[in-house]
C-alpha cells in the first residue's frame, strides 16, 4: 500500500525521549499510525506489525490506529524508528525531509527491532 | 530529620515554552515532586537513570575513566581533527553554548545546533524576510484570533494553550478561549485541531501553495484561485483569509510541519510574507514553537559571537555560514567532517539513518546525562549535571525572552559548562606541548 | 600599573584644557598629578579623553535581530581571530567583539546603549558582558509601559518615581528612555499617535503626559541622566513641529542636578520640513534656533551616511512604514506591558533627494547651534550610518571643503532644500573633543568619563594628527584616516589599541543606576506591579529581574533619596 509518511512529536515519546534505552521509550515511538480504512486494507489488526520502504531504507513498526489521520498517510513519532525511512538529502538548505516521505506498506510478521539492535550494525 | 523545601517559579527546561511557574519540592537532596509542569515538564524534572561514570571506548568496548581522562582524549580527538562538528546545544544552558563556541574558535570547527533539523528552515525564511513578531504576553492579552500551522502544541507545548495563547485570559482578552477563534492548518486532525474552532486540512508538501493561494485572497485577487488548492477548498480558503483580516490582533504559531516538508524554508518565507501582507488590513505576528527549551538561547549565542545563529563553521579562523553546506547533516551527508562532540542533543536518534551512520565512522564524544543511541556510536562518554535542575544558567524561550534556570538539587557531576571548558584547557596544555612548551 | 603621556596636546574642555601641550599620568586606572612607569610618546601629537557614546544600539534583543535576519551583512568586516582578539564580523551589526574592538580602534572607551526593555533587560546584559574593553550603560524604555501610563493618567509623580526607580533596578538601566511615546502601545494594535496630543487607546493619557510626568519623575530621582528622547512622529515630512512643541512642554521643568531636562536622541530624523517626501526639507535652522535660545535641551546629531544601514529602534510603526517604502525585510517585536520595536536594513543614496536632505540635515544642525556643549556627535548607530563612519562626520564638521566636494556628488536639488552649502563654520579641535567626549559624559552624568582631570578614569586617546600643524579643514583626509585608527587608545590605564592592533581586552563595566524612594511610595506601588504580572505578563514577578549573575562588573551609581541636592550638582568649569 502506497502512503505518505510523516513524523513528528507526541506526548508520550517526548516524556520518554531522555530515557531512549528504557521499554517506554520503545513502546512510545516504535509505532506507525495508521487510518482505520488502512488498517483495514492492509488486512491486519490494530498491534500488529507493519513492514515500511521508502526509497531510503526499511522499518518495521507496530501498528496503531488514528482517528485523525486521512487514508494514504501514516505517522510515526519522531526518533530512530522514523528515521529508518527518512534521506540524508538537505535539499541546499541544511534540515533534512522528514515529512512527507513516500512510504510503501505491507502486513509482515517480522518483530520490531529494539533500539539497540537498529544500531548493531553501526560499528563505532 | 531533613525537611523539604518547595522551590517556587522555578523554570522549566524542556520545550519552548519554558514555563516558570513551576514548584518543586525538595527533600533529602533529591526531587521529590513537581507542580503546575506539563507531563514533559514533569518527566525531565523528576528525571530518569542516569549515566555516572566517563567512559572511553578501547577496543570498541566503552570502559569507564576518570573525568580527567575523558577531558584529555576529547581534548585530543578535538585537536587531531581539521574540520571538527560540535553539535547539539539546545538543551543546555548560554553558558555553556558560549563555552562551545569558544571551542570552536580555538579548534577550527563547525558549530551548529538541533535548529538544522527543526526549525533552521525559520531561520533561513526570517533571514529572507524578517520575523514580525511579539512576545507571548502580546498574544495573551490582545489575540483574538489565533492560526497553529504545521504544529501541534497538545502534545508538543502542553502548556502553550493556557499561559499564552488559545485559553489564556489578559488585559483585551478577559474571556479567553471564548473570545477567541482558533483555526488549525494541517495535513490531519491532531489533538490540536480537535479544539480548534476551523480546521483546514491540506495535502503533505502544498503549505507553499496554500499560503499563496491566502495571500492572493488577502489582497482581493481571489478569482485566479482555483477550486482546490493543495486539498483545501478555495471556499475554505476564502472564509479563513476573511476571519483572518477581521481579526483584531491574529497570532500566526508554526511548527515542524511546514519546517520539514517540502519547500522547507520557502514554506516559511511564504508564511511570514503572509503576515507581512496582513498587516496591512490588521495586526498580525508571527512566532514559530521552538521545540527544545534553549535553541533559542543556542540562536541568540552564535549570533552575537558569530554574527550568524547556526551552521557556523570556523575552519577558516572566521565565522563562515551557508546551510546547505554547514549545517550538521550536510557536513555529516558528504562525510566533509573527522570528529564530532556532541553536546545536549541525540543526532543519532533524530538524524537520517544514512546521516546518523557516518558519526560511526568518525570519533564522537558525547556530553550528556542520559545513555542513548548517540552513546552506543560515541568514543567519549561524559556524563553532566542537568542545566536547568542541577546547575544555573540562562535559556530563552520561543519568543527570545531570557529567564534564569533556577539549581533545584546538587550534583556530583559536573555541568556542561565546566566540561567544556575542562576540553579547552586540555586543547591550550595539548597545544602548548607541541609548540615546545611554555 | 603606571603610565604617563608626554608631551601630548590636550583637549580636555571640561577642565578649561583647549590644545595644551601636557603630560598626562595614570595609576591604578585613574587620572593622577604625577606618577612614573610606561612611557607613551606623544608630543605633538592629539590627545582627549577617551571617547563617549552616548546614544548607540549596541546590545540587546532589536540588536541580535539585525544580526539574525542579516547574514549579508555579517559576511561584511570578518576577521578571523588573532592575539587576543576573537573573531570580527559584520558592518552595520557587528559580532560583540567587534564592537569592542572598533570602538576601541576609533579611541572610544565608553558606549551606551540606547534603548531597553526591562522584560528583555537580561538579553542586553548578556551582550553587553561580551563585548570586550568598553564601559557601557544601558537605558532603559518607559514611554509606552502600562504601569507609567496609570500613574500618569492618576497624575501620581511620586508613585511614577518609584516604578521608575524599581525599573531601573529590575533592568540594571542607567536611565530613562522614551521612544514615540503612547505610539509603541498604540502599535500594538497596529495604530499609532499622530501627534502628543492624541490620546493613547485604552490608556486615556497622551504623549505629552507621558513626557512630562517621566520628566518630572527623573528630577524627583534626580538621575545622573535626563529623559531621553526620540518624538512621536520621526522620520516623517513636517515633523519639527512636533520636536519643537514637545520641548515647550518641558522648558518649566526644574533638573534635580546641573544638566539638562530633555536630551533628544538623534535630532536628525526630527527636523523635518514639507509636508510630503516630495517637498521635503530641512528644517535645522529652526530646531537650532531653539536650541540656541534654550537652555534645558541638548541633542545628539543622528547623522545619516550613504550606503548601508541597519535601522532598529523601538519606534515599531516608523520600521513598519520603513519597510512598506523600501520593499524591504522587517522585523518587528512588541514586549508586553513594555514596548515595541523593529528592525529593518536601509541604503541610503546620494543621488537620492531625501536622503541627501537628511545627510544634511545632521551637520546642519551641529553646524548651526553655537553652543557644542549642547551637540553630540553621534550616528545613531547603525540607524544613520556605523559608528566606525565617525571619522567621516567629524571630518565633515572641520571642513567646508570636504562639506562642498560631498555636496557635489549628491542631488543637484539639495542646495533648495537645506542651508548647508552656505554655512561657513568649521569646527575645531575643542569643539570635536567637546561633542565626542566632555559633552556625553556630562549630559549622560558620567563624572568620570569624558575629561582628563585628577580622579578621571584614566581613559585616553592619542592620534597621529599633530594639531598645531595641521589644517584640519584643508587636510580632512588626513585627520579622517588619523581618526579612524587611534595611535594609542588608553583604558583604565591600560593601552588596550595600538595602531590599529588590540593590544589587550580587558572586561569593561556596566553602569546603572540604583535610586532610592520612599517606602510609602514603593509600598503603595508594589501591590499595583504584583497585580499585573497576576494577571498581564507572562512571566513571574520573581523571575522578571535581572539577576546579579549577569552583571560581572558593574558600577553603581546613587540616586533618589540616597543622594543629597548639594551633593547632586556636580561642580564643573564652565566653558565659554
Amino acid at each position: 500500500m502506497l502512503a505518505t509518511m510523516i513524523s513528528g512529536r507526541t506526548l508520550a515519546q517526548g516524556a520518554r525521549c531522555e530515557s531512549k534505552m528504557a521499554p517506554e521509550f520503545f513502546k512510545a515511538a516504535a509505532l506507525c499510525h495508521l487510518s482505520e480504512n488502512d488498517i483495514k486494507e492492509l488486512n491486519i489488526n490494530e498491534g500488529e506489525n507493519v513492514l515500511l520502504k521508502s526509497e531510503f531504507g526499511q522499518v518495521v513498526l507496530a501498528a496503531k490506529a488514528d482517528s485523525g489521520l486521512p487514508q494514504g498517510m501514516v505517522f510515526i513519532p519522531m526518533g530512530p524508528w522514523a528515521n529508518m525511512l527518512v534521506g540524508k538529502d538537505t535539499g541546499g538548505c541544511g534540515t533534512p525531509q522528514f515529512k512527507g516521505v513516500a512510504v510503501d506498506v505491507a502486513a509482515t510478521d517480522s518483530p520490531v527491532r529494539s533500539i539497540r539492535d537498529l544500531f548493531s550494525d553501526l560499528g563505532a | 530529620m531533613t525537611e523539604s523545601v518547595m522551590i517556587k517559579d522555578a523554570v522549566c527546561s524542556f520545550c519552548g515554552c519554558l514555563c516558570d511557574d513551576i514548584n518543586v519540592e525538595v527533600a533529602e537532596g533529591k526531587i521529590q515532586r513537581v507542580r503546575h509542569a506539563c507531563r514533559l515538564g514533569s518527566s525531565k524534572i523528576m528525571g530518569h537513570s542516569r549515566m555516572q561514570t566517563p567512559m572511553i571506548r578501547k577496543d570498541g568496548v566503552l570502559q569507564p575513566a576518570s573525568f580527567d581522562e575523558a577531558y584529555r582524549r576529547a581534548a585530543e580527538i578535538l585537536l587531531a581533527a581539521k574540520k571538527p562538528l560540535l553539535y547539539g546545544w539546545a538543551s543546555t544552558s548560554c553558558e555553556a553554548q558560549k563555552k562551545g563556541v569558544l571551542l570552536a574558535e580555538e579548534v577550527g570547527g563547525v558549530i551548529d545546533t538541533t535548529a538544522t533539523v527543526c526549525h533552521g528552515p525559520s531561520v533561513i525564511g526570517i533571514e529572507e524576510k524578517g520575523l514580525p513578531g511579539a512576545t507571548l504576553g502580546q498574544v495573551k492579552n490582545r489575540a483574538d484570533t489565533i492560526v497553529f500551522w504545521g504544529c501541534n502544541p497538545v502534545e508538543a507545548h502542553p502548556r502553550h494553550s493556557l499561559r499564552y495563547s488559545s485559553n489564556s485570559c489578559g488585559r483585551f482578552t478577559e474571556q479567553g478561549r471564548a473570545g477567541r477563534k482558533i483555526v488549525v492548518v494541517d495535513v490531519r486532525e491532531t489533538r490540536t485541531a480537535k479544539n480548534a474552532d476551523k480546521f483546514v486540512r491540506i495535502d503533505p508538501g502544498c503549505d507553499y501553495e496554500v499560503i499563496s493561494a491566502l495571500r492572493m485572497l488577502v489582497a482581493g485577487k481571489g478569482d485566479v484561485i482555483v477550486d482546490t488548492v493543495g486539498g483545501a477548498l478555495k471556499a475554505d480558503l476564502a472564509a479563513l483569509a476573511e476571519m483572518l483580516k477581521a481579526a483584531r490582533f491574529g497570532a500566526v504559531f508554526f511548527g515542524l510541519g511546514i519546517t520539514h516538508s517540502k519547500g522547507r524554508y520557502k514554506n516559511i518565507d511564504n508564511a511570514l510574507s503572509l503576515v507581512a501582507d496582513l498587516n496591512q488590513h490588521t495586526k498580525f505576528v508571527i512566532m514559530p514553537m521552538r521545540g527544545h527549551y534553549n535553541v533559542g538561547g543556542a540562536g541568540q549565542v552564535l549570533a552575537w559571537s558569530s554574527g550568524y545563529p547556526m551552521s557556523v563553521d570556523y575552519a577558516r579562523g572566521a565565522p563562515y555560514f551557508n546551510p546547505g553546506e554547514t549545517a550538521a547533516c550536510d557536513l555529516l551527508g558528504r562525510a566533509d567532517t573527522d570528529a564530532a562532540l556532541i553536546v545536549a542533543a541525540d543526532p543519532v536518534s533524530n538524524f537520517p539513518r544514512e546521516t546518523a551512520a557516518a558519526l560511526s565512522k568518525i570519533p564522537v564524544i558525547q556530553i550528556d546525562p542520559y545513555e542513548n543511541p548517540t552513546t552506543l556510536l560515541s568514543d567519549v562518554v561524559i556524563p553532566c549535571a542537568i542545566a536547568g535542575v542541577e546547575v544555573e544558567g540562562t535559556a530563552y524561550r520561543m519568543d527570545g525572552l531570557a529567564l534564569r534556570l533556577r539549581k533545584m538539587v546538587d550534583s556530583s557531576l559536573p555541568g556542561d559548562e565546566q566540561i567544556i571548558a575542562e576540553i579547552i584547557k586540555n586543547i591550550r596544555e595539548l597545544r602548548q606541548k607541541a609548540e615546545g612548551g611554555a | 600599573m603606571k603610565m604617563i603621556i608626554k608631551g601630548g596636546i590636550v583637549y580636555d574642555p571640561a577642565n578649561g584644557i583647549f590644545g595644551e601641550e601636557m603630560d598626562l599620568c595614570i595609576d591604578q586606572g585613574r587620572v593622577i598629578e604625577q606618577a612614573g612607569g610606561e612611557v607613551i610618546d606623544a608630543r605633538g601629537l592629539l590627545v582627549m579623553p577617551g571617547g563617549v557614546d552616548a546614544h548607540s544600539h549596541i546590545a540587546g534583543k532589536k540588536v541580535n535581530t539585525g544580526r539574525i535576519m542579516r547574514p549579508d551583512d555579517s559576511r561584511l568586516g570578518t576577521e578571523p581571530r588573532s592575539g587576543v582578539c576573537r573573531p570580527s564580523t559584520g558592518y552595520t551589526v557587528p559580532n560583540c567583539y567587534a564592537m569592542g574592538y572598533r570602538y576601541a580602534r576609533l579611541g572610544y572607551t565608553t558606549a551606551f546603549e540606547a534603548a531597553t526593555p526591562i522584560l528583555e533587560a537580561r538579553h542586553t546584559h548578556e551582550e553587553l558582558a561580551e563585548i570586550p574593553i568598553i564601559d557601557k550603560g544601558a537605558l532603559t524604555l518607559f514611554g509606552n509601559n502600562w504601569q507609567v501610563m496609570e500613574c500618569v493618567r492618576d497624575k501620581d509623580i511620586p508613585k511614577l518615581a518609584a516604578y521608575v526607580a524599581w525599573g531601573l533596578r529590575s533592568a540594571r538601566g542607567y536611565g530613562v528612555k522614551i521612544v514615540n511615546p503612547g505610539g509603541g502601545e498604540a502599535w500594538g494594535f497596529g495604530a499609532n499617535v499622530k501627534s502628543h496630543r492624541d490620546n493613547v487607546p485604552g490608556f486615556d493619557v497622551t504623549p505629552a503626559e507621558i513626557i512630562r510626568g517621566l520628566a518630572e519623575a527623573n528630577e524627583m530621582l534626580r538621575l545622573p541622566h535626563s529623559i531621553h528622547i526620540h518624538f512621536n512622529n520621526l522620520g516623517k515630512p513636517g515633523n519639527y513641529t512636533t520636536a519643537l512643541e514637545t520641548l515647550e512642554l518641558l522648558k518649566d521643568i526644574k533638573p534635580g542636578r546641573m544638566r539638562q531636562v530633555v536630551h533628544v536622541a538623534h535630532m536628525q530624523f526630527s527636523a523635518y520640513g514639507g509636508t510630503s517626501w516630495r517637498d521635503f526639507e530641512s528644517k535645522a535652522p529652526a530646531i537650532a534656533d531653539y536650541f540656541n535660545t534654550h537652555s534645558h535641551a541638548t541633542m545628539d546629531m543622528g547623522q545619516l551616511l550613504f550606503g548601508s544601514a541597519t535601522t532598529m529602534t523601538a519606534d515599531a510603526p516608523l520600521e513598519y512604514g520603513n519597510a512598506r517604502l523600501t520593499h524591504n525585510k522587517w522585523s518587528n517585536h512588541d514586549i508586553e506591558l513594555e514596548e515595541s520595536s523593529g528592525v529593518v536594513p536601509m541604503i541610503y543614496f546620494r543621488k537620492m533627494l531625501v536622503n541627501a536632505v537628511q545627510w544634511a540635515i545632521g551637520l546642519e544642525l551641529a553646524l548651526l547651534v553655537r553652543d557644542p556643549w549642547k551637540t553630540l556627535m553621534t550616528t545613531d548607530h547603525p540607524n544613520g550610518s556605523p559608528f566606525v563612519n565617525y571619522p567621516e562626520v567629524i571630518t565633515l564638521l572641520m571642513s567646508r571643503a570636504k562639506r562642498e566636494a560631498e555636496m557635489a556628488t549628491l542631488h543637484e536639488q539639495l542646495p533648495n532644500r537645506t542651508t548647508l552649502p552656505v554655512i561657513e563654520r568649521e569646527m575645531d579641535w575643542t569643539e570635536i573633543a567637546i561633542m565626542t567626549r566632555a559633552a556625553p559624559a556630562r549630559i549622560l552624568g558620567l563624572t568620570d568619563k569624558g575629561h582628563l582631570g585628577v580622579g578621571a578614569d584614566g581613559d585616553v586617546s592619542i592620534y597621529s594628527i599633530r594639531p598645531e600643524d595641521v589644517d584640519a579643514a584643508r587636510d580632512h583626509a588626513l585627520v579622517k584616516k588619523a581618526l579612524s585608527s587611534a595611535l594609542y587608545t588608553i583604558k583604565g590605564g591600560v593601552v588596550v589599541a595600538k595602531e590599529g592592533r588590540i593590544l589587550a581586552a580587558p572586561e569593561g563595566r556596566t553602569y546603572w543606576v540604583d535610586a532610592t524612594v520612599p517606602d510609602a511610595d514603593h509600598d503603595r506601588l508594589m501591590p499595583e506591579i504584583e497585580d499585573k504580572f497576576a494577571k498581564y505578563y507572562s512571566v513571574q514577578l520573581s523571575n522578571y529581574a535581572v539577576q546579579d549573575a549577569y552583571l560581572p562588573s558593574s558600577r553603581v551609581i546613587r540616586a533618589g533619596l540616597s543622594v543629597e541636592p548639594a551633593k547632586s550638582a556636580r561642580t564643573l568649569a564652565e566653558v565659554a
